[in-house]
């Protein structure tokens, strides 16, 4: 016998560690669950951690209130199938609130508002760990992010001062009122995690999926066509074969023309497509920077 | 592709700007189709607003608003490509400012180092450093890229001499597997593709080694390790009596059946089942994550090693370890830190500096044993409990310890147990 696992087994396993070092070394972590891919694998890689068990861990959701339909019909019945325990943070009700104002004009998006919302949501739980479903190849400021990343009490990061990540012993100590994002998946790429969900035969949204929609143009971006977004003189609504690479906010998520109907499909696709899946993510082309200013403040 | 049957294989890369080390990763990844379109537009743009006459491949790794503005790395970046028979990882690190501390953690989970020589400048400090911490590292397998091939005309003798001195060197490292390669990573030879000008080389690429190299034993597969990290009781009707050992093969094969001992307390049974989610498993081995259930019924909470009666790691409160220091405050001598190991933590003391490690020359300062940011010395410590250790030379994962300091919680050492 070969004593050797193939690349996703060695993931796999890497990952589950993580998951497993985070309910040994925290009080109270939680699990960011946005609907998309990313997190969906980091439940099912989690259920396999603790596997009988349950997960020892709420999911905790932001909802910024302009979702796909069936993001919201996913993760209900995600939730009934493996007994996991929901959160809901609304960046309406901060809205409401006052905490945050909503951006104006054409370009609005809640993207922003949501670290507002995740925040609160996690000062109200009392949550020492935020599992993240971040990547490294996603995004250059990404590509520096430790396993556990250290917050302080404002929630943000330093990139310039992280804690060194050697072997496998991950470092979890902080001070009272500080908190730890940590990424089990932060070695996994695009294609790794196709390839995986294609092994594991795992069911996803059918946004991932290729299907008709009605869809504009800005930026070079495939937008879908909602109430949420208003549309400038001369974008003209189109319907067209498409699908999400990635999924968050209607008003951020670009689609892309496909015909990828299966998982395999789409293996074939992100293996020979020529543009990063974030390309399609307006919030991340405000500036060079627009990530790593976002992680400083406490993003995602 | 058969994705199925692809491996993982992780890498550092150590260099500066001018050993080309970010034109030879950027050669990678474009070669092997791993940049993309949009990334490459955005660099594109980045270099032309910079002011630079041609693409700086080096934006791609150096992420952060301060390392453009400074066009330096600070801190170690990951990229990852793949190629039909292998993933890899590469830790890319900086190799100026904070060159030991990162350098060191890129190192600690690598299979491969690839160090990069400049043929017209030879083996210099640099490149006698990042072999010395590869060494210390125990990084398995060690690739000396004489780059920049194309300025000294792709002469043999260039390439011969560079070798025979890297060697000499190396007569004094603790590496087992040193492979050289010639290449341009400027002009393409020898990297993915075998080069037209050097006839004399018949070894293989860069790439090609990349793909081939034997990592499958990179990892110890003799002595059985199971650090307990996570105890599992669901303590539902379906799995009442349920309770499972968690964590990650530290070393040896695991096989349902085997007499097991379990440290600290010295209790012996037997494997009852190794499960997962997947079903039950009959044997498992590095580095692979499982349940491991046993026939008794026995106390064992996370810290604990399950091992086997006749194989038995060092139990021990006492220890010298080669330590790698990260912290600008200096490591004081008979200071108190946390000591994290496996999956055991407790308190330690520094009882003894025995030197500092000159990391260009491997002399052994005895008369200045300061050990600052960036260093690396012999250190004697003294454990609050015992840990189940074997020497770092046998087992990277149980030979290895990290401190913390107490007050900060930083993370200020690392350490190979001697």
């Amino acid at each position: 016998m070969d004593y050797q696992l193939n690349h996703l087994r060695e993931l796999e396993s890497e990952s589950i560690f993580i998951l497993r070092e985070v309910a040994a070394q925290f009080e109270n972590p939680v699990l960011m669950f946005s609907g998309g891919k990313d997190s969906i694998l980091m439940v099912y890689l989690a259920q396999k951690a603790f596997y009988p068990g349950k997960i020892p861990f709420p999911l905790l959701h932001i909802d910024t209130g302009h979702n796909f339909d069936e993001t919201i019909a996913y993760r209900d019945a995600l939730v009934k199938k493996t007994g996991a325990r929901l959160i809901v943070g609304s960046v309406q009700e901060a809205i409401d609130k006052g905490m945050v104002v909503e951006e104006k004009g054409v370009n609005a998006s809640r993207n922003g508002l949501q670290t507002v919302a995740l925040l609160e949501a996690l000062e109200k739980g009392k949550y020492d760990a935020a599992l993240g479903g971040a990547r490294r190849d996603e995004e250059k400021a990404r590509a520096k992010e430790r396993f556990f990343s250290h917050r302080d009490e404002f929630g943000q990061w330093d990139p310039k001062n992280q804690r060194p990540e050697l072997w496998n012993l991950f470092n979890a100590k902080k001070q009272y009122g500080e908190h730890f994002r940590v990424f089990p998946i932060s070695n996994w790429t695009e294609l790794d995690v196709w390839q995986y969900l294609a092994m594991e035969k795992v069911e996803l949204p059918s946004l991932y999926y290729a299907h008709k929609r009605d869809v504009f143009e800005r930026d070079g971006v495939l937008l879908a066509d909602c109430e949420y977004i208003q549309k400038k003189p001369g974008e003209v609504v189109k319907n067209m074969m498409v699908r999400c690479r990635t999924i968050g906010d209607m008003t951020c998520t670009g689609v892309w023309p496909s015909n990828a109907t299966t998982t395999e499909d789409i293996i074939e696709e992100v293996a020979t497509t020529r543009m990063t899946e974030r390309g399609g993510r307006t919030d991340d082309k405000r500036s060079e920077t627009a990530m790593e200013d976002r992680k400083k403040k406490g993003y995602f | 592709m058969d994705y199925q049957s692809s491996e993982l294989c992780r890498f550092t890369t150590a260099g500066s700007v001018d050993d080309g080390k970010s034109t030879l990763i950027g050669r990678m990844l474009y070669d092997s189709k791993s940049i993309f379109q949009d990334q490459m537009e955005q660099i594109e743009a980045s270099s032309l607003r910079r002011g630079e006459s041609e693409v700086n491949l080096a934006l791609l790794t150096d992420g952060l608003k301060s390392e453009r503005e400074q066009g330096i790395t600070i801190d170690v970046a990951y990229r990852y490509f793949a190629t039909p028979k292998r993933k890899f990882i590469i830790a890319d690190t900086p190799g100026h400012i904070q060159y030991t501390r990162n350098m060191v953690t890129g190192a600690s989970t690598a299979n491969v180092a690839l160090v990069l020589v400049d043929a017209r400048n030879g083996v210099v400090e640099q490149t006698r450093r990042h072999a010395i911490i590869a060494s210390l590292l125990q990084i398995p397998h060690l690739v000396v890229c004489i780059n920049k091939m194309d300025l000294v005309d792709y002469k043999e003798e260039v390439y011969e001499e560079i070798k025979e001195d890297f060697e000499k060197f190396a007569a004094k490292l603790d590496v087992k597997d040193v492979h050289f390669i010639p290449i341009s990573a400027l002009k393409g030879d020898n990297v993915v593709h075998r080069s037209d000008a050097m006839d004399w080389y018949d070894g293989s690429t860069l790439m090609y080694y990349l793909e081939n190299v034997h990592i499958a034993s990179d990892y110890n597969f003799i002595d059985p390790r199971f650090p307990v990290q996570y105890v599992v009781r669901p303590n539902t009707d379906e799995h009442h009596d349920y309770r499972g050992y968690a964590g990650r093969v530290a070393g040896g094969i695991m096989k349902k059946g085997d007499e097991v001992m379990i440290l600290p307390s010295g209790f012996t049974s037997k494997i009852k089942k190794i499960d997962s989610f997947d079903g039950e498993l009959e044997e498992a081995f590095p580095p692979m994550s499982v349940t491991v259930l046993l026939e008794d019924n026995i106390d064992i909470s996370r810290g604990d090693m399950i091992v086997r009666v006749n194989n038995q790691p060092e139990v021990t409160q006492d220890m010298d370890v080669m330590i790698s220091w990260f912290n600008e405050r200096p490591l004081t001598p008979n200071g108190k830190y946390t000591i994290m190991h496996t999956t055991q933590e407790a308190r330690c003391m520094i009882k003894e500096v025995k030197y500092r490690l000159d990391i260009n020359t491997l002399h052994r300062d005895l008369e200045n044993k300061e050990i600052k940011m960036n260093d690396i010395g012999r250190v004697t410590l003294r454990i609050t409990k015992p840990l189940f250790v074997d020497a770092y030379r046998k087992n990277r994962i149980t030979g290895s310890v990290i401190l913390v300091d107490e007050g900060t919680n930083e993370t200020v050492g690392a350490g190979m147990i001697i």
